[in-house]
């Protein structure tokens, strides 16, 4: 079955084709991981400046920022103090001089920070990896087939998503600053620079997203017609392995929803810069704010599903395998990702409780937005059920799997809370959704990427990573995590407002509290000391990163050399030998059963791959 | 963790942190199901030599069971809450004959508050305009109409568990009656520029005595 035969149009490249204008869709999917990992670390970074303003407001930033006895005599101690002095005497205004003199983060600099962060984790990380790198890598292996239907869509998609983080990129260094309207991005704030006076920051970003649009819509057209037309001979689409739905529903998300991101951004920009007025809300302009809302959570609630499903499916590949078990009802785990994928489509209004909309729409959109919980919790009580009886193996990615299943469900369950219309009148645009939405994307699917990446290493690159680092890296992440987020409900549950850049200035964020705890009394002031241990957790989360990063490039060069099929799955991936050569397989493989065949009664081994004929010796790995 | 709420001072809030509390037991019980029969799987059905795991591919009984006893939970819960909503939020429901009326304007970054004046008219001679401070009395029906005069900002007082986005060219209407005297915050809740953080006004909730006090120092007759 392995037999190395090439495929015919395996032949010699040049540097450049091979690695940069590849064609191949494994090297794309590999470009794109490395891009998500690259811009992992710029918002991350965002990330800690901002949490640092929250902690200590107001204060320089540590080892840029100039020393007490610079800011209150102007004596220079510290190299950072000399570098301010050189500054502030130079005639020209630096970066640094407008955004966070001495050190101190503006109120402006602030909002473009948390702007920047979300915009750039939602589309230019979690997106990116998770439906181009992953969708990219996998599909094709795991479908049996040699490439994308549209190998050239496929590098464009890749291109395009280089070309949206460079113009993003650009817009931090024009005039007026970046986009700082939050990555919702609400109008008239938005729409109008004298509300920010952000000029081109705002439009770049618009345009950046168009093109980003463009990058999804072209990867997901190839998804579409690979996963439809080019499966294995056998490979029905009720053999095929979870994660490949789970691509495949995104896809055709990302196909529908994307446009109606980028119609709202053309208009956004008309907006701006032709003098249209779609989002204004004067009288004679015949515009009006909510359109926006309407436009950017029509598309904007489905983008979220777009960044859990295919986590999901992740999941679903790791619990199976490392339980020895077939996932718990296969069928209704697929139905329940088109359930929640339908209904993606009509709760976009629960972003929108507070906003005016009329009131009778509340209720509609509480009972849809409740009804997502049902598939949600089938789909967690089949994780559980996948597990029951198994013969589990804690390996790093079934950590991640198990830690996927454990944040999902409170991501989940504070959802329910936000559904609920009156209670969300008070949690609105509190700390409580930033809560929320970093235990479904963190921990959901950064856990399950994370998962995915050590899984599918040794396939992508013929090597383990490094296992005692990647074990470090999960428990410090997954502690690291929850002491970050965690305490965020509870600023909620205190009306501590999101994307405040100084919550000292509010009496009632201060208040001294004190709160029992069975036997225990604890004394606060206010939400100062929890907002210093949340940023101290947050600099921890960010450090572990640097573990998995440093352990990534380093076991591709380094890492212990891994056979065929070293998890022993059944899926087609693992049949391709190692590395994957040009056009994936020798022979195309024929599919005889479905994904999750382990621990078949009455047979030898616990696995049986879904090429294998039947009663043949199980191959591959050992 | 619902102790770090804050105290409630309006007529339906009381209501909202029902609501609050009955979805904090119930999330908790499911949290606390959820995660104990995940860590009893794992440390039974840990891998052991020589034990092979149960071929198991589903069960559609459980599968109906679980579907159906979600859908119903979550329909009961929506059930409770129409009502909440509907007595805050529904202009069709708020107490007739207002107590007081006021028009509360965002504006970067502040709110203005405009009172009608002994005319009960918006518009008139004897308006009054007052920044960042809002005065009404205690245990009576206060009708604010809000608004913005540019961006989108939010009116959010968390001791009345009201929240409610001011929209520029639209008037919404908002209710409230205190049921405690005091002065609370007045904070913006929705993004509205370099200033937002620290956009702040106060809701002055007095006395009877004291409202009439300040009637009449305002509008003497
Ligand atoms: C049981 C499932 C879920 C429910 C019931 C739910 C409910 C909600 C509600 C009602 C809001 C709006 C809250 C507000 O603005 O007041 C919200 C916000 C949000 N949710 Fe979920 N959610 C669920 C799952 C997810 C998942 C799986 C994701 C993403 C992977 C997600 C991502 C987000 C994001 C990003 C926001 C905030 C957007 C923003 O305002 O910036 N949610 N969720
Ligand atoms: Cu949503
Ligand atoms: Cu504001």
């Amino acid at each position: 079955m392995h037999d190395n035969e090439h495929a015919s149009h395996d032949h010699e490249e040049s540097f450049i084709r091979k690695y940069i204008f590849s064609l191949d869709h494994k090297t794309i999917g590999k470009q794109f991981l490395i891009y998500g990992l690259i811009m992992f670390f710029v918002g991350g970074g965002l990330a800690l400046l901002f949490r640092w303003q929250l902690a200590y407001p107001d204060q320089p930033l540590p080892i840029i920022g100039a020393s007490q006895q610079y800011l209150d005599e102007g004596e220079v101690v510290t190299g950072a103090d000399k570098m301010w002095e050189r500054i502030y005497e130079s005639d020209k205004e630096e970066w640094l001089e407008i955004n966070m003199p001495s050190g101190v983060i503006t109120p402006e600099f602030y909002n473009m920070l948390f702007t920047m962060h979300a915009t750039i984790m939602v589309f230019f990380v979690v997106v990116p990896i998770l439906v181009g790198a992953f969708g990219n890598f996998l599909i094709p292996l795991m479908i049996g087939t040699r490439d994308m239907a549209f190998p050239i869509l496929n590098m464009l998609s890749f291109w395009l998503a280089v070309l949206a983080a460079i113009v993003m990129a650009v817009g931090f260094f024009v005039p007026g600053g970046h986009a700082a309207a939050g990555w919702t991005g609400y109008a008239p704030l938005s729409a109008d620079p004298q509300w920010t006076g952000v000029e081109w920051g705002q439009n770049l970003w618009a345009i950046s997203l168009l093109i980003q649009g463009f990058s999804s819509l072209v990867g997901s057209i190839n998804y579409i017609t690979t996963i439809i037309n080019m499966r294995a001979p056998g490979m029905t689409f009720f053999r095929m392995p979870l994660v490949i739905w789970s691509l495949f529903i995104v896809a055709i998300l990302l196909l529908l929803a994307f446009p109606v991101l980028s119609s709202a951004l053309a208009l956004l920009i008309f907006d701006r810069l032709a003098g249209t007025t779609f989002f204004s809300a004067t009288a004679e302009g015949g515009g009006d704010p909510l359109l926006w809302q309407h436009l950017f959570w029509f598309f904007g609630h489905p983008e979220v599903y777009i960044l859990i499903l295919p986590g999901m499916g992740i999941a679903s590949e790791l619990i199976p395998v490392f339980s020895r078990k077939p996932i718990f009802g296969y069928r209704s785990m697929v139905y329940a990702m088109i359930a929640i994928a339908f209904l993606g489509w009509i709760v976009w209004g629960h972003h929108m409780f507070q906003s005016g909309m009329r009131s009778e729409m509340g209720n509609f959109f509480m009972t849809t937005t409740m009804l997502i919980a049902v598939p949600s919790a089938i789909k967690t009580f089949n994780w559980l059920g996948t597990m029951f009886r198994g013969s589990i193996r804690f390996t790093t990615p079934m950590l991640h799997g198990i830690a996927f299943v454990s944040m999902f469900v409170i991501g989940g369950l504070s959802g329910i809370y936000m559904a609920n219309t009156p209670v969300d009148i008070f949690i609105h645009d509190t700390y409580y959704i930033v809560a929320h939405i970093h235990y479904v994307v963190f921990g959901g699917s950064l856990f399950a990427i994370f998962g995915g990446i050590i899984f599918w290493f040794p396939k992508m690159y013929g090597r383990y990573m490094n296992d005692v680092l990647s074990k470090i890296h999960f428990w410090l992440t997954f502690i690291a995590f929850n002491c970050t987020f965690f305490p965020m409900h509870i600023l909620g549950v205190g009306g501590h407002m999101r994307r405040i850049s100084n919550p000292q200035q509010y009496e009632f964020l201060m208040e001294p509290t004190t709160i029992k705890f069975l036997m225990w009394q604890f004394e606060f002031q206010g939400f100062i000391g929890m907002n210093i241990f949340i940023t101290m957790s947050a600099f921890t989360l960010g450090f572990a990163q640097l573990i998995l990063v440093f352990n990534f490039f380093w076991s591709m060069y380094k890492g212990k050399v891994a056979e065929q099929n070293p998890w022993q799955v059944n899926t087609l991936e693992w049949e391709a030998p190692t590395p994957v050569p040009h056009g994936n397989f020798g022979q195309i493989p024929t599919v005889y059963r479905g994904p999750y065949e382990y621990s078949v009664p009455g047979e030898e081994s616990d696995w049986i791959p879904q090429a294998q004929p039947e009663h043949a010796p199980a191959t591959g790995g050992d | 963790m619902l102790q770090w709420l804050p105290e409630n001072v309006s007529t339906f809030g009381q209501g909202v942190d029902d609501l609050f509390h009955a979805i904090y037991w119930l999330t908790l019980i499911v949290f606390i199901l959820v995660m104990g029969t995940l860590i009893v799987f794992l440390i039974k059905y840990r891998h052991q030599e020589g034990k092979k795991a149960d071929y198991i591919e589903g069960s559609t009984t459980l599968e109906i069971v679980w579907t159906a006893v979600t859908t119903v939970i979550v329909f009961v819960l929506a059930m409770f809450s129409y009502p909440q909503w509907n007595n805050i939020k529904s202009p069709t429901q708020f107490p007739d004959n207002p107590d007081v009326v006021v028009q509360v304007s965002g504006k970067q970054f502040n709110w203005d508050m405009t009172y009608p004046g002994p005319d009960n008219e918006f518009g008139t001679d004897d308006d009054l305009e007052l920044e960042n401070e809002l005065h009404v009395p205690v245990n009576a029906v206060v009708h604010i109409r809000l608004t913005s005069i540019d961006v989108i900002h939010s009116f959010f007082v968390p001791q009345l568990r009201l929240k409610q986005d001011a929209l520029p060219n639209r008037f919404i209407n908002v209710w409230f009656e205190a049921t405690k005297a005091g002065r609370y915050e007045i904070p913006c809740a929705e993004l509205c520029g370099f200033g937002h953080s620290g956009m702040l006004g106060y809701l002055n909730v007095h006395t009877q005595a004291d409202y009439d006090a300040w009637v009449q120092e305002r509008w003497p007759q």
